[in-house]
């Protein structure tokens, strides 16, 4: 984005000009390239900070009925502990249930923060700047339900610390083998390193937001902005600080549903026992994790009214990514399984019957639907930027990447090389309450930041503003981008 | 002094053992007789008809039963399924706190205290032998009456399996230790083994060339359970000529 841009187009000059200089024509242009309404610091910090206080009824509507489910999700929660695993769904051949594909779930929804912030960041993709911080909290958030799934999905919760290498009068330690233990340690720096990452990049907003506020608010932001002033050596800081991050998160990103994927690859489980697993488990990941995104803007701004900082260039181009990883997902499943197909493995042959045309098969085409058709509608401009498609799109893109963790997980689980063996599993009510208890926890949480934090973080956008100066050459006014970076 | 012989360095524990399996499945009628004496010997919970009807059984061996051909000229097919105390378990490196480890005899113990219940192994198992406690386990009347002090009863969340009737196995060895002799071929027998009305069932040390599980598994007639899968069973299936059951 860093090259010269070309002038082309005319419009009506907007009301409210930020460079009094810039004759009528350009401006429009201008404002369109720096993806902002022409708008004075002061108002930006005031746009971004004024939503947050508002909290009309509806609101705390929300907030109660997503707490209820979750105290609702923490009871069935202590019912399955106190009674016994027996009371999830899951049996014999099926050992992993719906737990582990929410688990799945949720890890891939994480990802598309790193993808937006991190890889947008190196890149120097300018249309991240409002949305790097949804993203960010984002990950954060799933990031926390799927970290519980490993507790939840427990036969003993109480003795969980045992997969902790501590030091203690039996040495012994956790097994490194496991991939469950590459599990933890990856999601857990995963965790650690996605919430700094979201902190260090709030940082100079916290000193914003302390600058403006009062009373509590005031204290946590004062807390929170560790002294922030603003100087020069602080942003150089800053910005050394962000992109050592973000080049050393983007192999934990990959690696994080990598090893999520090993779990099953490197077992002798029929169709789990593949190559592909790993990039067709992060290339998923992208694709819900990304959609995910895009509805939660696209929600997020309709309830924030932020439509002055999350604009249609912002849907237009998320909507090209999304379905671009919609491609590439596609690419990858075909890919298995072509070589599944002409392995002509009993077994596999089996359990693709039963995807096909078996028992499996209204999940299977609900998947294929889910995740297919929106890469065909996404294609277009106008359902891009047209907020309700992009949602609906979004929505059925998770809910096909949602059937296809369960298809894998349970679906797989069901066929094994001994036809005695075989099971069927429904889930109970226990498990859906408690996967229903971490859709409302990461709502919960979300909303509660949106109104905490600042949503949009003002820095960099003022900073994206700063990049873009109008430069007369001849006669010619030419806007420069400037490396600032 | 007690303590020292049994860590001594010539002790039958430790020393160059392979506990192997031989079934006949010439042999097997599929009586269960097998299943019932496992569950008294090591404690097994009968978790009732509904339970087992979604797959929750908890048998550690099970007669698993197949039909082969077309009606009427149909016949069944036994083949009774336990661990097969895999050389290279699949089960075993999943494990990430080592509740599930090889010993020196080439066993897959299964340590009841350190499991958590990730289930990995379940998951990970191609003969799908290993069950899962799903409830706190529950003894009928008569049933808490012939509880074997020799095994532990399980808590709810845990794996558990086959362990070759560990129990008895060290009881032999010590036994054997104790009067200073070796052990004889036949000396150790599993409950299954036991109970087998047909004789189907060889317990024994593969590594013992004279021992009768290793000459009946050498036999034409041996195969192992998915062996294509490079798991290296310890129990080793017979099945030769035409059997109509």
């Amino acid at each position: 984005m860093s090259e010269a841009i070309p002038l082309a187009g005319k419009g009506p000059a907007p009301e409210k000009s930020r460079t009094d200089s810039l004759p009528a024509s350009l401006s429009n242009e201008y404002q369109d390239r720096l993806l902002l309404e022409a708008m004075k610091d002061w108002e930006i910090n005031q746009a971004v900070l004024e939503p947050m206080s508002r909290t009309g009824p509806w609101f705390w509507v929300i907030v109660a009925v997503l707490a209820a489910i979750v105290a609702w999700g923490l009871y069935a929660w202590g019912y399955q502990i106190y009674w016994g695993f027996g009371v999830a769904g899951i049996n014999r051949p099926v050992y992993w249930g719906f737990y582990i594909a929410t688990f799945i779930f949720w890890v891939g929804i994480s990802h598309a923060g790193t993808m937006i912030s991190a890889v947008l960041r190196i890149f120097k993709v300018d249309w991240r700047r409002p949305i790097t911080r949804g993203a960010e909290a984002m990950t954060a958030f799933a990031l926390m339900m799927a970290g519980l799934f490993p507790l939840i999905h427990l036969g003993r919760v109480w003795k969980f610390y045992w997969m902790i290498p501590y030091p203690n009068n039996r040495f012994m330690w956790p097994n490194f083998q496991s991939p469950l233990m590459w599990d933890m340690i990856a999601i857990f720096t995963y965790l650690i390193g996605s919430s700094l990452y979201l902190y260090l990049a709030m940082i100079p907003d916290m000193a914003m937001a302390r600058d403006n506020t009062v009373r509590w608010r005031y204290k946590l932001y004062r807390l929170m902005a560790l002294g922030w002033r603003g100087t020069e050596a602080e942003w150089h800081k800053l910005h050394r600080a962000l992109n050592i991050f973000s080049i050393i998160i983007i192999p934990v990103f990959l690696s994080v549903h990598s090893i999520v994927s090993w779990d099953f690859a490197v077992t002798l489980q029929p169709r789990w026992h593949s190559t592909i697993f790993a990039p067709y488990f992060v290339i998923g990941a992208i694709y819900s994790g990304l959609a995910a995104l895009a509805a939660i803007l696209v929600l997020v701004r309709w309830g924030m009214k932020l439509q002055n900082f999350l604009r249609m260039e912002h849907f237009n181009a998320l909507g090209k990514v999304v379905m671009v990883a919609g491609l590439g997902w596609l690419y990858f499943w075909f890919a298995g399984l072509i070589v599944e197909w002409y392995g002509n493995e009993p077994v596999v042959m089996e359990l693709l019957h039963e995807e096909f045309i078996g028992s499996l098969a209204p999940l299977f085409y609900l998947q294929m639907t889910c995740n297919v058709l929106p890469i065909f509608f996404l294609m277009f401009k106008k359902v891009r930027t047209t907020p309700v498609l992009l949602l609906t799109f979004a929505i059925m893109i998770n809910i096909g990447m949602f059937i296809e963790r369960v298809l894998i997980v349970i679906g797989d689980l069901q066929r094994n090389y001994l036809p005695f063996n075989w099971g069927t599993y429904r889930p109970t009510w226990v498990e859906i309450s408690i996967v229903a208890m971490t859709f409302a926890g990461f709502s919960l949480l979300y909303i509660l930041f949106s109104r905490i934090f600042p949503y949009v973080p003002v820095w960099e956008i003022k900073e994206g503003r700063l990049r873009y100066t109008l430069r007369r050459i001849g006669r010619l006014l030419i806007p420069t981008a400037a490396e600032i970076e | 002094m007690k303590e020292e012989k049994l860590f001594a360095e010539n002790s039958p524990i430790s020393s160059n053992r392979r506990w192997g399996m031989v079934i006949d499945l010439d042999r097997c009628t599929g009586c269960q007789a097998c299943v019932v004496a496992c569950h008294a010997e090591n404690n097994v919970p009968v978790v009732g008809e509904a339970e087992a009807a979604y797959g929750r059984w908890m048998h550690w061996i099970h007669i698993e039963r197949y039909w082969e051909g077309e009606y009427p000229n149909i016949k069944a097919r036994f083949m009774p399924v336990l661990c097969q105390q895999c050389d290279e378990a699949p089960c075993e490196p999943v494990c990430p706190v080592f509740a599930t480890y090889h010993t020196d005899e080439g066993l897959n113990a299964q340590i009841y205290n350190r499991c958590i219940g990730t289930r990995y192994c379940g998951s990970a198992c191609p003969y799908k032998v290993r069950t899962f406690n799903w409830f706190d386990p529950e003894f009928p009347e008569p049933l808490k009456e012939q509880l074997n002090p020799n095994v532990t009863v399980r808590t709810r969340g845990i794996m558990e399996k086959c362990t070759f009737c560990i129990q008895r196995i060290r009881q032999v060895e010590e036994g054997a230790k104790m009067a200073d002799r070796v052990l004889e071929d036949g000396e150790i027998q599993p409950a299954c083994a036991q109970s087998c009305p047909p004789g189907a069932i060889v317990f024994g040390n593969l590594e013992d060339e004279d021992s009768l599980a290793s000459k009946l598994a050498s036999s034409r007639r041996s195969f192992r359970l998915l062996d294509e899968l490079g798991t290296g069973p310890a129990v080793i299936y017979l099945k030769g000529g035409e059997t109509n059951v």
